[in-house]
């Protein structure tokens, strides 16, 4: 619950706001003809970056303000990776990155020199699936598909984790190997949402391919 | 194709391939990225600029001025549509907020401009340089306060039945209490998205969009551009849920920014926008009031429903689903609508249903409670097989996002269901989820730190049904290939409308090639209502009917005797390979199925049973889900994988319902506060756990020759409540409010010692 310090603060902030707005109108309106015109903005910074995705080199020259997902999906037209929120809230954008997953909605292109991007059309094809790819089928582990590239490669990185022993917080013994258990798996899932609620049978797909793992 | 009488035995009933758990058919493309999405359309818009929405900073007013000059100025800029230069924008159809503002606002994030550039990032940048000023109104945002203002609708007529007010105040047993449940936002994993194309005077728009020909339809009537100047492409929607349910801004932007610029422009609305942007599910304050005897029958029904809108929005229809659901002579149903300047409600999942069953389930399970009585027997005890007084129907038919197809016009004497397995629905989960475990008494069952609870909920949505047609063609190498405008948003139309059309010609799935989702192909609704299964695949049935005879005629057989089977058509002792009919060429048949009364004749329904058990932390009282199953009569299942995965996703989206879900509203400034992913909680992996669900073999043969009906918004309806009344199992305290957040029940919690 908000405190009344909290309320009343933000109660005065927005408060003058509105105000402000109410007096400045008539002013604005009289504004147009005498307003000198704005200088031209410079032209957008653009650098050069060269990314390894999918095992191939890609040589882009993007304005530094590009994402690695708009690099993927708008320049090099990998359209697999999908733009659920664009603030690292939804998990669909997400990458492989020198082995580790990523938000990509999160992280400039540019920062990414040389890196190696695993992207979802790197992990299979629908003649040759992978073998996470197939059991989500088998699953039926989505349904409108939008999160479901997303929750792949999350999904084979979240088992290449367990099994490197990199440890979660639902683990009881920090120390111990961490096991592709239920719970295991839904805890480090947990950053790709899925609206449609596919996640029971996400959690099925990824214990058949973690058992065949094992 | 007229079906005005109950179907007889037909193809479907062999269910070869009907019924089958083939995988989806698109699932290789969708895990592998290669299922193309509408914003993602690089090839029909190779050239495309990138539009970028800018929403109103107040909810109710009027632009005063607003200096787009430096935004102009900005690098790559190429237009800025306002509502200054867009022309005349009509206000009509599915939603009623207007998609441009200006200069008078009607909501929040009410979107007053797009700014086209050459690149996404000089779009968005530009967009933040354009200064606007307000002159803000005052504006209703309370619905609590707006009640007093507030109107019966149109869309849901009062319903009163014998005397409601004597037999609720002479009844031994009763519950009156008010429940309230919060703005939804359906928060979709992919955002209202569209690239807009002209080519001289014709429109063609890649769009997210659940149902194609409302899209066609609002977006020429808003624009003023006639239907045939415009083609709507939907071929994967990144989910719905109601809320793609016709053209928002970004469609209308998109096509007014293409003509301004005269090239193609792709706009998707930042998810920050969507809530207060687009349309939510509105936020309801509702009295149940139930009145039985000492035995538990229910005398005195009343349950009264009161939510907001923007001004020419309707009511979200939360009572409606009490008269259909128990018996009970005595009868109150009414739903009130009061004007709000918060962002539009419209359709969201079971629109009325989910809400509605999120108190009048709750409420059944109070007085179980006060009369002693299990709540799966209180249920069974107050069943009815016929809709209970001969009350109206909700709804229109033409409406099937907003309530169930019923008409509303009054009837004479009661109205049987089509089919009701609502007992057996309740039979069957107590006795699959091993119900008589749960110890009546709340509060008393502990695991450790744990205090365990079960509860359970009915199930109720309409089926509706609508015209819906198709298009077949056999090709010579016994290829069929079906087009429709049906989409599929993850509901599975891909697969079973493949699964149709083999059955009926007699090929396996791997001989069907499917094509949907555009305006091009024949009119089959869409998906919406739970109506998109039932009604497109009784069009492809249609469509079939045609060809077969086509195919027949062809091959020199009688059509009535032919049987297509295994790839060919057989006749007595004759048979010939299907692909045979089209070897002077392909074979194309059309057709439409169109309905009778058999909808007016029979109360069609979806019925189900959900039950729950939670586990709620002693001393934190954090809600865990521990199990969950779903119990489901839904007619001919058509598909059980592709039927389950829309049932536990309803599950899910109900679980949201009861724990998480809510759109906070700022009643000073009137909006909706938590408006993107971080801060609108939803479900995720790890609060769902493994989920049950068990479809009763059932046919419906008053829908439609395919004996079909919808689940995928049975599978939300009654979840919530489920879920409620586990935690209150668990716990003894009794939230009223949605969502159970910890916060409302941890000071009362049971005593830790």
């Amino acid at each position: 619950m908000m405190s009344e310090i909290e309320m009343s603060r933000r109660g005065v902030l927005a408060g003058s706001a509105a105000a402000a707005a109410l007096v400045a109108a008539p002013q604005v309106e009289a504004q147009p003809a005498k307003a000198p015109a704005p200088a031209p903005a410079p032209a957008p910074a653009t650098m050069p970056v060269s990314l390894a995705v999918n095992g191939k080199r890609r040589d882009l020259n993007l304005d530094t303000r590009t994402t690695l997902l708009d690099a993927l999906r708008e320049h090099l037209k990998l359209t697999g990776t999908k733009k659920g929120c664009d603030h690292g809230q939804c998990g669909a954008c997400t990458v492989i990155v020198n082995g580790e997953r990523i938000n990509s909605c999160l992280s400039l292109a540019v920062q990414h020199q040389g890196d190696e991007v695993k992207t979802i059309e790197g992990l299979g094809t629908p003649d040759k699936l992978h073998p996470m790819q197939a059991a989500f089928v088998r699953h039926d582990g989505y349904q409108c598909g939008y999160c479901t590239p997303g929750q792949i490669c999350s999904a084979v990185a979240v088992l290449d984790e367990i099994k490197r022993g990199v440890p979660s917080h639902v683990q009881a013994d920090l120390s111990a190997r961490p096991q592709p258990t239920n719970i295991e798996m839904r805890e480090r899932m947990s950053g790709n949402i899925c609206r449609c609620g596919a996640y029971s049978n996400i959690a099925e797909a990824m214990a058949e391919v973690a058992g065949g793992e094992a | 194709m007229k079906f005005d009488t109950p179907a007889g035995t037909n193809p479907i009933d062999r269910e070869t391939v009907v019924g089958q758990p083939h995988p989806r058919i698109e699932g290789p493309l969708k895990t592998t990225g290669r299922a193309v999405y509408s914003y993602e359309n690089h090839e029909a818009a190779p050239n495309a600029a990138y539009g970028y929405v800018v929403g109103s900073g107040i909810a109710k007013g009027r632009i005063s001025s607003m200096d787009v000059r430096e935004a102009k100025a900005a690098p790559g800029v190429l237009a800025i549509v306002t509502a200054d230069n867009a022309g005349p924008i009509k206000k009509q159809g599915f939603y009623v907020a207007k998609p441009l503002a200006g200069p008078e606002i009607e909501h929040y994030h009410q979107a007053i401009a797009l700014v086209v550039a050459e690149t996404f990032e000089q779009a968005r940048h530009a967009a933040s340089l354009i200064r606007v000023d307000y002159a803000r109104a005052q504006g209703a945002f309370d619905l609590a306060a707006a009640r007093a203002g507030a109107k019966p609708h149109q869309r849901q007529p009062d319903v009163r039945i014998g005397d409601f007010d004597k037999a609720f105040a002479s009844a031994p047993m009763k519950v009156d209490a008010t429940y309230t449940t919060p703005d939804h936002s359906h928060m979709m994993l992919e955002p209202h998205a569209t690239i807009a194309r002209w080519d001289g005077d014709h429109l063609t728009i890649w769009s997210a969009q659940q149902i194609v020909g409302w899209a066609r339809r609002d977006l020429g009537n808003k624009l003023s551009i006639p239907q045939d100047k415009i083609r709507i492409v939907a071929t994967y929607i990144g989910g719905g849920f109601g809320g793609k349910g016709s053209v928002c801004s970004d469609a209308i932007l998109a096509a007014l920014g293409a003509r301004a610029v005269g090239r193609a422009v792709k706009v998707t609305l930042p998810r920050p926008l969507m809530p207060n942007n687009t349309t939510h599910r509105p936020a309801t304050i509702q009295r149940v009031r139930l009145a039985a005897g000492r035995d538990g029958k229910l005398v005195a029904v009343g349950h009264e429903t009161l939510s907001g809108n923007l001004p020419g929005g309707g009511p979200e229809i939360a009572a409606a689903q009490t008269q259909l659901l128990y018996a009970g002579a005595n009868r109150l149903n009414l739903t009130r609508l009061a004007t709000l300047d918060l962002p539009e409600g419209n359709a969201m999942r079971a629109p009325g249903e989910a809400s509605g069953l999120m108190a009048l389930e709750v409420a059944m399970d109070e007085l179980a409670e006060k009369l002693g009585m299990d709540p799966v027997e209180l249920r069974i005890l107050n069943d009815t097989q016929v809709v209970p007084g001969a009350g109206p129907g909700r709804g229109t038919s033409t409406d099937p996002q907003s309530a169930s197809g019923n008409q509303g016009k009054e009837e004479q004497g009661p109205r049987p269901f089509s089919i009701r397995q609502f007992i057996p629905c309740l039979r069957t989960g107590a006795e699959r989820f091993g119900w008589e475990e749960r110890n009546p008494k709340p509060g008393s069952r502990r695991e450790g730190r744990w205090l365990i609870g079960m509860g359970m909920a009915s199930a109720i949505r309409g089926a509706p049904i609508i015209p819906a047609g198709g298009r077949v063609t056999l090709d010579g190498k016994g290829i069929v290939t079906v087009e429709s405008n049906m989409t599929d948003m993850g509901t599975g139309s891909y697969t079973i409308i493949g699964q149709t059309v083999a059955e009926m010609m007699g090929l396996p799935l791997d001989r069907v090639v499917v094509k949907l989702a555009d305006s091009n192909y024949p009119e089959a609704f869409g998906g919406g209502g739970q109506g998109g299964a039932a009604s497109a695949t009784a069009g492809a049935y249609a469509a079939c009917v045609k060809l077969r005879e086509a195919v027949a005629m062809k091959l020199g057989f009688n059509s009535a005797d032919a049987e297509f089977i295994d790839g060919d058509v057989r006749a007595g002792n004759r048979r010939a390979p299907l692909a045979q009919a089209a070897k002077d060429g392909a074979i194309t048949a059309e057709d439409k199925m169109e309905y009778g009364d058999l909808s007016k004749r029979f109360e069609q329904q979806t019925f189900g049973a959900h039950f729950c058990e939670v586990a709620v932390d002693a001393y934190t009282g954090e809600i865990r889900i521990r199990r969950m199953l779903a119990v489901c009569a839904a007619g001919r299942i058509l598909n059980p994988i592709t039927a389950r995965s829309q049932v536990i996703g309803g599950m899910v989206g109900g679980a949201g319902a009861a724990l998480m879900e809510e759109l906070a509203v700022d009643k000073r400034f009137g909006f909706f506060v938590n408006h993107d992913l971080a801060g609108y909680e939803v479900p995720v992996h790890a609060d769902i756990p493994h989920q049950e669900v068990i479809f009763l073999e059932e046919t419906d043969p008053t829908i439609s020759p395919v004996k079909a009906k919808g689940v995928g918004e049975l599978g939300i309806s009654g979840v919530a409540p489920a879920i409620a009344n586990a935690v209150y199992n668990a716990t003894g305290v009794r939230v009223r409010e949605y969502p159970i957040t910890l916060d409302k029940h941890l000071t009362q919690l049971p005593e830790i010692v």
